[in-house]
């Protein structure tokens, strides 16, 4: 069977052989419920016990620090609902180029009593360090800046912000889905520099979708989003979903093992990738960034984003316009009009992101595949005209 | 016949093998994320998504666009419950109904809303375990904006009367939501005939992954919810976060099974079930809890007085069962649907609850039976209660100490 | 909830299981706890004319650590005089026995047990 190429890991990552096996025993005999107190029931609960080690282990956590749950999405809400249902209503600040389940939330929020600032970001799509200051000194009572873009792959200094919001006395939380796997985590490292609270999900490092993890300091007050039977210390009610939890704990661990290799790896196809876009006289947003090695976004002027992912899809080549998982709405991505991008360029956009089973020769047909077709779309666009 | 034996399907039921051979392709070359609207893979998970769609809404009579996935019934229910009432508070009214024998999922999350203003009445429930339809009538108040009754009981398999419910609840104009997380594929359920509004379905209660739920959210008359999960806009805003293709297919299929098999399914659990109880009615004090009519056949809810819940799960180690539900067995509370039935403390620490399931087999029946009578005996040799009631001491007269 | 060997030992192998006469000459019983607590222990003791407990025998209702614990009681106070019985202390059973947290309330129940049992025996000999 022809399968295409697949340059979307930021979307969601294929599932590792390893982790896979992992969880199997779990979809097959042993299936007890983790809450049930017999043979079955232990053997889930003593699985779940081991994968939050593993997780807490890749990430510098410790377990206890730890609340499992369905998807990424599901931990930002839970983080920035729990913290202020703690909180009188006062300032929240998030990013401009935040996570939808972390902008969202934040809106809802600002309708229910909260102030609401969004910060701005330079042309490179690095949080303004002078906004931010300045927003510190409302004191604000939560603040979430993600680590890494899921679009452009852009890098916070967050270790510098958090030091920087420590006299604010705010729950600074970040959004790590992205960093996970790409770049080193450590969160004891992040949370003496006074981060509270951190996002982590699977699907994005070669485990499965539906298993995901809050990371928080645990003196942080948190009122649970799922009420019931009290699983995850109360603060996550719902049967585990244990053969999701044991793959995540596998993705983890091996996640841990390939950051020696994979993103220098990794970072030398971008590189070329880059090169050979620049040489086509695409724009590539945030180049000059810190970014994460895999993640390459771009748009060719005159080109729409849409019809090019259309043709490179049919090329054989799976890549994003915008990210998966705001492509619910069309338009232009907010990441870009945050980072002063004209509309019309940010239609255009397209983002590449690899992962660890692409080679340098996907990288190399990518290109002449994007030539071929770039070029007859000018030439489109130019008869239109 | 592999010990210990599985008794407990109603805290949950292995992945049925053919669910488990539809999903492993979405866990290998179909990986996609649904979400994913640029290319083959993310068409692949999204068509697997909305197949599965349509095999759940099969299931109960629905509009495939009426159902929501979440990551389970507890999800579903907290979905349901704080979804309606943060969106119809204003113009319905800040009081819920719902009754003492619901799902903790059920009654936290109206604990919850309590700490926010909302008033609540808790339903008692009859001796039976099922309510009393003029009870609810009287408690309905011209703010009454929810009701919610769950279907089945996941202690003692009761089938709450929610067709008259929902009769109820319409001509009043107020919305109905059920929990059926214990229900499907052991009771038929017609959403085009029954007037429910809300409904909650778990996965893996019927033979499907972990991790996977959904709610059916009316279309006609149309029913709105408030979201709790915020983000990328999925399942038409009502629930954002990536959707988990390979449980999602995993429920679909788990369902489409259901529908099929159900009818022939529950008439051998039900056989099996009979067998049970058939083969422990020689011992003495032993106690039905919940009726036996208005029941699904799956469980059998137990007291057998004088013996203590936990040691007797201890003695039963070759069972797989629960003395209680399994999501409040970490504390050491009686149970509190025992409780509501009228059942005094000690009745309800010594309860199990035997639920039988798809691969529940009569050799399976027969040695459970075998060491209930081995068990119970011994732990009556030992127990000074028993002792007591064997030489006609009354034991509601006794002074207890107290510690 | 994991036990430790010695309380599954006790459990599945109880020591002095019965009962004696309540009136039989040198018994004392001690019934401690309450249906609604979830255990009730019945404690027996046999004290011989020098003061010396020669048997005990037990019933108890109750999760398998008050079983444990009063089976292991039943096998302390043997041999002991009703003096050095009382010296008996919840925690000495709950470390024999590696009684979790949760579960020390069981040892107390057994300690008070031996209490109630030799409170019985002095009342009945008039001490």
């Amino acid at each position: 069977m022809f399968q295409p190429v697949y340059f979307d890991h930021n979307a969601t990552t294929p599932l590792d052989p390893a982790v896979r096996k992992a969880m199997l025993p779990w979809l097959g005999k042993r299936f007890g419920n983790a809450s049930s107190r017999n043979e079955y029931g232990r053997m889930a609960r003593a699985a779940i016990d081991a994968a939050r080690q593993q997780v807490a282990a890749a990430v510098g956590a410790h377990p206890t620090e730890l609340i499992f749950v369905s998807g990424g999405s599901e931990a930002n809400n839970l983080l920035m609902k729990g913290v202020v249902a703690c909180r009188r209503p006062g300032l929240l600040v998030v990013s401009a180029i935040e996570h939808p389940s972390v902008l969202r939330p934040a809106e809802q929020l600002a309708k229910q009593g909260w102030l609401l600032h969004k910060l701005a970001v330079d042309t490179c799509g690095i949080i303004d360090a002078d906004d931010f200051a300045e927003s510190l000194l409302d004191m604000p009572e939560l603040v979430s800046i993600m680590l890494a873009n899921n679009e452009t792959g852009v890098i916070q200094e967050i270790e510098t912000l958090a030091t920087t919001a420590k006299a604010a006395n705010a729950c600074f939380h970040t959004d790590a889905v992205q960093a996970l796997g790409r770049l080193p985590l450590d969160f004891r490292a992040l949370n003496a520099a006074g981060v509270r609270a951190m996002t982590i999900s699977s699907h994005k490092i070669y485990g499965p979708q539906g298993a995901a993890a809050l990371v928080v300091d645990k003196r942080v007050e948190l009122q649970p989003l799922i009420a019931g039977g009290g699983q995850e210390r109360d603060l996550r009610s719902g049967t585990e979903n244990v053969a999701a939890i044991v793959g995540f704990g596998v993705a983890c661990e091996l996640a841990a093992q390939r950051l020696n290799e994979a993103p220098q790896r990794l970072r030398v196809l971008r590189d070329r990738l880059e090169a050979g876009l620049l040489a086509m006289g695409a724009q590539i947003f945030a180049q000059s960034a810190k970014r994460l090695p895999n993640t390459s976004f771009f748009a060719f002027p005159e080109i729409d984003g849409e019809t090019l992912v259309g043709k490179l899809d049919r090329a054989g080549f799976a890549v994003a316009s915008g990210s998966a998982c705001s492509s619910v709405h069309p338009g232009p991505s907010h990441v870009l009009l945050a980072m002063q991008v004209a509309p019309e360029v940010a239609l255009g956009a397209v983002r590449v992101s690899l992962g660890v089973a692409n080679t340098l020769d996907q990288v190399e047909c990518f290109l002449a595949a994007l030539q071929e077709i770039s070029v007859s779309l000018k030439r489109m666009t130019a008869v239109t005209i | 016949m592999k010990l210990p034996i599985y008794l407990d399907y109603s805290a949950t039921t292995p992945v049925d093998p053919r669910v488990a051979e539809k999903m492993i392709p979405y866990l290998t070359e179909f990986f996609g994320n649904p979400a994913s609207r640029s290319h083959s893979f993310g068409w692949k998970a999204e068509e697997a998504v909305e197949h599965a769609r349509a095999q759940v809404a099969a299931l109960v009579n629905a509009d495939p666009k009426e159902i929501v996935w979440t990551s389970g019934a507890t999800e579903s229910n907290n979905l349901a419950i704080k979804g309606a009432a943060h969106f119809y508070a204003g113009t319905k009214g800040k009081h819920i109904i719902t009754v003492k024998t619901e799902h903790k999922a059920v009654l936290d999350t109206c604990r919850e809303l309590e700490r926010e203003g909302f008033e609540v009445t808790y339903l008692d429930v009859q001796e039976n375990g099922l309510i009393d339809l003029q009870a609810l009538q009287a408690a309905l108040r011209p703010d009454t904006v929810l009701v919610s009754v769950m279907l089945v009981n996941n202690e003692i398999g009761v089938i709450q009367p929610i067709a008259e419910i929902g009769e109820i609840c319409r001509s009043k104009g107020i919305l109905f939501h059920v929990d059926a997380a214990q229900a499907t594929g052991k009771v038929d359920i017609d959403l085009a005939a029954l007037k429910v509004d809300l409904m909650s379905f778990s996965a893996h209660k019927t033979y499907g992954p972990k991790g996977i739920g959904a709610l059916y959210v009316r279309r006609k008359p149309r029913v709105r919810l408030e979201a709790q999960m915020h983000g990328g806009g999925h399942e038409r805003g009502f629930r954002s976060g990536t959707l988990a293709t390979h449980q999602i297919v995993g429920m679909g299929e788990a369902y489409a099974i259901a529908k099929a098999e159900m009818a022939e399914e529950n008439r051998r659990i039900g056989a099996l079930r009979d067998r049970l109880l058939k083969g422990i009615q020689d011992l003495p004090a032993t106690y039905v809890n919940g009726d036996l009519e208005q029941r699904v056949p799956h469980n059998l809810n137990i007291s057998f007085a004088y013996v203590e819940g936990e040691s007797m799960m201890m003695a039963l180690k070759d069972l797989a069962v629960s003395s209680g539900s399994a999501c409040t067995s970490a504390s050491l509370e009686p149970s509190y649907v025992l409780r509501a039935l009228g059942r005094n403390d000690e009745l309800a620490h010594s309860s199990i609850r035997f639920t039988l399931g798809r691969f529940t087999t009569e050799e399976e029946i027969d040695y459970a039976i075998k060491q209930l009578h081995e068990k119970i005996g011994k732990l009556r040799e030992m127990s000074p209660l028993w002792e007591m009631v064997q030489e006609g001491v009354d034991l509601n007269t006794v002074q207890w100490a107290a510690h | 909830m994991s036990y430790s060997e010695k309380v599954i030992d006790h459990y599945e192998n109880p020591r002095n299981v019965g009962a004696f006469g309540k009136e039989e000459e040198g018994v004392g019983t001690g019934m401690v706890g309450a249906p609604a607590c979830g255990d009730v222990m019945k404690l027996q003791i046999k004290v011989n004319k020098d003061g010396i407990i020669e048997d005990a025998k037990f019933k108890t209702y109750g999760c398998g650590s008050a079983i444990a614990s009063s089976s292991l009681v039943t096998e302390w106070v043997k041999g002991k005089s009703v003096d050095q019985a009382l010296a008996i202390k919840n925690a000495d059973i709950a470390e024999e026995l590696a009684l979790p947290p949760v579960k020390i309330h069981c040892s107390i129940l057994a300690e008070d047990a031996i209490k109630a049992a030799v409170a019985d025996y002095k009342k009945k000999h008039g001490e």
